[in-house]
């Protein structure tokens, strides 16, 4: 819009409120310096604009024995989403946070608010707090809303969709957003939904429901009554699959697979994971290796010997202070990779899209690398 | 105090070096079992204390609105005293420890952490947790020993200007946030020396970026606590009081906290170190043992341990720099349990007595060594005269004068000794 579509006096008094909105803020952080008045608004409204975006769980509601569904209300500056895309939550778990991405489960909602359904997976901390532990009220830190595994416009006439486990949480918000519509598209969808058992299946009544009304096919299955999902049998159960745009979700090793069924046809699958190759993975982590920096510099370094040490005897200009764990003045953000603490052994993991987005800070003077590591230095 | 080396009793000489690794190997057990059980009660702690410390200081400054009213004024002062004692001591030092670090959030973290205090924190991380938390109590090495300014030990030679110390001392705790971001930027060292190398001190980058910030840092609280405040107060005719409120809480925190830390090294019973006789790879249970030896704690009642920032468990405090504070209290018995194994001394008074020990040995070390031993109401007038003698001698005159008080006050000592 060109600016000439706006009357003189308009601009003038904007621009006057622009300035004394500066103004007033100005005055308001020099009232509670080293704070900002942000920082202090906050302990106040935590969910208003202009702040780091949180949200306060509204509801938990169990979907099975090991899942629940989380409504969430976000922050004013939420931007909303594509049904498909997922949120990165952080979650203060015993004290620290933790941050994990999980799809979101409904298209936009009338009320505003946003759900993610999560499974508590065996040994996950943020899974099993946010299933067992989170109550309403509590507050949860989040990114806005990424990813694109999402349908594209116009939407096509035939779809496929496989989805393992908690696989289904993307889909389930698409199929949610389709079947809301007044108008519903006419799409002819196919849903493969596999479980190792049906108690362990989320949204399975709602998708028999769907499925009796005639909104889509539902082929259920149940590694305990069918055995591993054969994709030899794909295209026996779902025999028009080259027609059909195909979306999976679920375990790399499912997503793997299919990808080498569906190149070896030179038909193409959009997939969405859950998490990302690991560097190191959590319990795996090994003694001593690379370490790289942001302006691409990569050290080797061992087991024994912290990175501050390592990284100084190649030639990095690094911060440091007391070398011995005190004085925090050598703590740079880890994006990616484990270290291990040299005092107690305490490997601190680094996971991208489930650690903090800045990093895990860690103190390099006394951290040996377990496995390579990405330092935003 | 002498460093423990030229004590005729060095209070470790009974200690083999097995038995120093051994409390290194205890200490650090009680470390980990802080770390194991640490959780969601820590994060609570910190983060109920930063709430109520700025709700507090927000409902004091209110208050001080209406501060032309006494009662208010003497409300909203009280409040926004305790409440900036407990931003710099309970929250700020311990948050630019990094003992809250590991809740990875970002809003409570060491290197995001800015504290109401004259000093930027990047300069108090550096001459704090660097330097007087690495080298603690050796004579030289811890400026924290004395700031510079000061003669608080035996082994630091004494010279005129140490006769006025006390005087020193107390104008030190009044402006204590300027003297520290004095002391931080390193500024007594740098006037010290000789005209060339002192303009070459102030020229070079590093030191003006950070004179730059201190400047900047000061000129923002100064805003905040005698303009902005003292401004909004006007409307009830409260500018004059806000700004005298104001002013006051900052005298009082600054009062409080130098009294809390001078309690924490100063105090009789509190050992020194020389540097000559610190190994060059110091052990972790080395280490271990002059932070044992080198601080002094405070004993007194939950409040006091908080609006100390828990400075009160000094010694634990030493040993776990990184220790969430809250847990200070509770691994004080173990730690003490261990002192009392290995026949160490833990040094703990309460409040009042350490500040007046502190106090005494400033008083006592502003005059030369072995002076105040050898002096009685008899000999007053002689040894006065003696005093101007060297106060007003050079400095070989100096030398003789205070050699010879010295070995006069050995020589009395022996005499007691053998009477």
């Amino acid at each position: 819009m060109s600016s000439t579509s706006f009357s003189a006096p308009f601009l003038v008094r904007s621009a006057q409120r622009g300035r004394l909105r500066r103004r007033l803020r100005a005055v308001a952080d020099a009232a509670v310096t080293p704070l900002s008045i942000d920082d202090v608004l906050d302990s106040f409204h935590p969910l208003r604009s202009g702040t780091d975006l949180r949200g306060k769980i509204v509801s938990v509601e169990p979907e099975t024995a090991d899942a629940a569904t989380i409504v969430i209300k976000p922050g004013r500056d939420w931007f909303g989403h594509e049904p498909g895309q997922y949120v990165q939550v952080g979650v203060d778990v015993d004290g620290v946070r933790l941050w994990r991405c999980y799809s979101l489960t409904h298209g936009p909602r009338a009320d505003g608010n946003i759900s993610i359904t999560v499974k508590a997976i065996p040994g996950g901390v943020v899974s099993h707090h946010l299933v067992h532990e989170a109550r309403p009220g509590q507050l949860v830190h989040l990114q806005q809303a990424a990813g694109d595994f999402v349908l594209p416009m116009p939407i096509p006439q035939q779809l496929l969709m496989v989805t393992a486990g908690s696989g289904i949480t993307p889909v389930i918000g698409m199929l949610r957003n389709l079947f809301s519509k007044a108008h519903r598209p006419d799409v002819d969808i196919t849903l493969v939904h596999v479980n190792q058992a049906e108690p362990h299946s989320i949204f399975k009544d709602e998708l028999r429901a769907h499925a009796a009304a005639g909104h889509l096919r539902l082929i259920e299955h149940f590694d305990d009554r069918d055995g591993l999902l054969d994709l030899a049998r794909l295209e026996s159960l779902v025999p028009d699959i080259g027609l059909r745009a195909a979306y999976a979700c679920g375990p790399s090793g499912l997503l793997d697979a299919l990808e080498e069924w569906y190149d070896e046809r030179g038909l193409s699958l959009n997939t969405e994971r859950f998490r990302p190759a690991l560097l190191a993975p959590d319990g795996a982590a090994g003694e001593g290796g690379t370490v790289a920096f942001a302006d691409g510099t990569v050290v080797d370094a061992d087991g024994a010997t912290p990175i501050l040490d390592a990284a100084e005897s190649a030639g990095v200009l690094m911060p440091s202070g007391c070398r011995m764990g005190i004085c925090m003045g050598c703590v740079l953000p880890m994006k990616e990779g484990a270290v291990r603490d040299l005092r107690n052994g305490e490997i601190t993991v680094a996971v991208p899209g489930e650690t903090a987005p800045g990093g895990v800070k860690i103190q390099t003077c006394i951290s040996a690398a377990a496995g390579d590591c990405h330092l935003d230095h | 105090m002498t460093t423990i080396t030229r004590k005729q009793q060095n209070p470790t000489a009974h200690l083999t070096p097995e038995d120093i690794e051994a409390i290194g190997a205890e200490l650090d057990a009680i470390r980990q079992e802080v770390l194991d059980s640490r959780g969601e009660r820590d994060a609570r702690y910190i983060r109920t204390m930063v709430d109520v410390q700025r709700k507090l200081e927000l409902g004091s400054r209110a208050v001080l609105l209406f501060s032309a009213l006494p009662p208010a004024w003497l409300v909203g002062t009280a409040g926004l005293s305790v409440a900036k004692i407990l931003e710099n001591m309970e929250i700020g030092h311990n948050v630019m420890h990094g003992q809250w670090d590991w809740m990875r959030d970002p809003k409570i973290h060491s290197t995001s952490w800015e504290w109401d205090n004259a000093s930027p924190s990047e300069g108090w991380k550096h001459s704090h947790n660097q330097i007087h938390h690495t080298y603690t109590n050796i004579v030289g090495k811890d400026n924290d020993l004395g700031y510079g300014i000061m003669r608080v030990d035996e082994d630091q030679r004494w010279h005129p200007r140490f006769l006025v110390q006390p005087l020193w001392n107390f104008i030190n705790a009044c402006i204590f946030e300027y003297g520290i971001a004095a002391y931080d930027l390193d500024l007594g060292r740098n006037l010290r020396k000789p005209k060339g190398d002192r303009a070459a001190g102030m020229k070079d980058p590093e030191f003006q970026r950070r004179a730059k910030q201190t400047l900047a840092k000061i000129r923002r609280q100064a805003t905040k606590d005698y303009v902005v405040h003292p401004l909004l107060s006007a409307p009830t005719g409260s500018l004059l009081p806000t700004l005298a409120a104001n002013a006051t809480a900052n005298l009082v925190r600054n009062l409080w906290s130098h009294s809390v830390i001078m309690c924490g090294h100063f105090p009789e019973g509190v050992e020194t170190f020389e540097l000559a006789s610190i190994p060059d790879k110091e052990t972790r249970g080395e280490w271990y043992l002059r932070q044992m030896l080198g601080s002094a704690n405070i004993s007194g009642s939950k409040a006091m341990h908080i609006m100390t920032g828990n400075l009160s468990h000094q010694i634990e405090h030493h040993l776990f720099p990184d220790l969430p504070s809250n847990r200070y209290a509770e691994v004080a018995p173990k730690v003490k349990a261990v002192f009392e194994k290995y026949d160490l001394n833990y040094c703990s008074r309460p409040l009042v007595p350490q500040v007046y020990s502190a106090w005494h040995k400033v008083f006592r070390l502003s005059l030369p060594n072995g002076w105040l031993e050898t002096t009685n109401k008899r000999n007053l007038p002689s040894q006065l005269k003696l005093l101007y003698k060297l106060a007003t001698g050079d400095r070989k005159t100096r030398r003789v004068l205070t050699r010879a008080l010295e070995m006069k006050a050995k020589a009395q000592q022996k005499y007691v000794a053998a009477a």
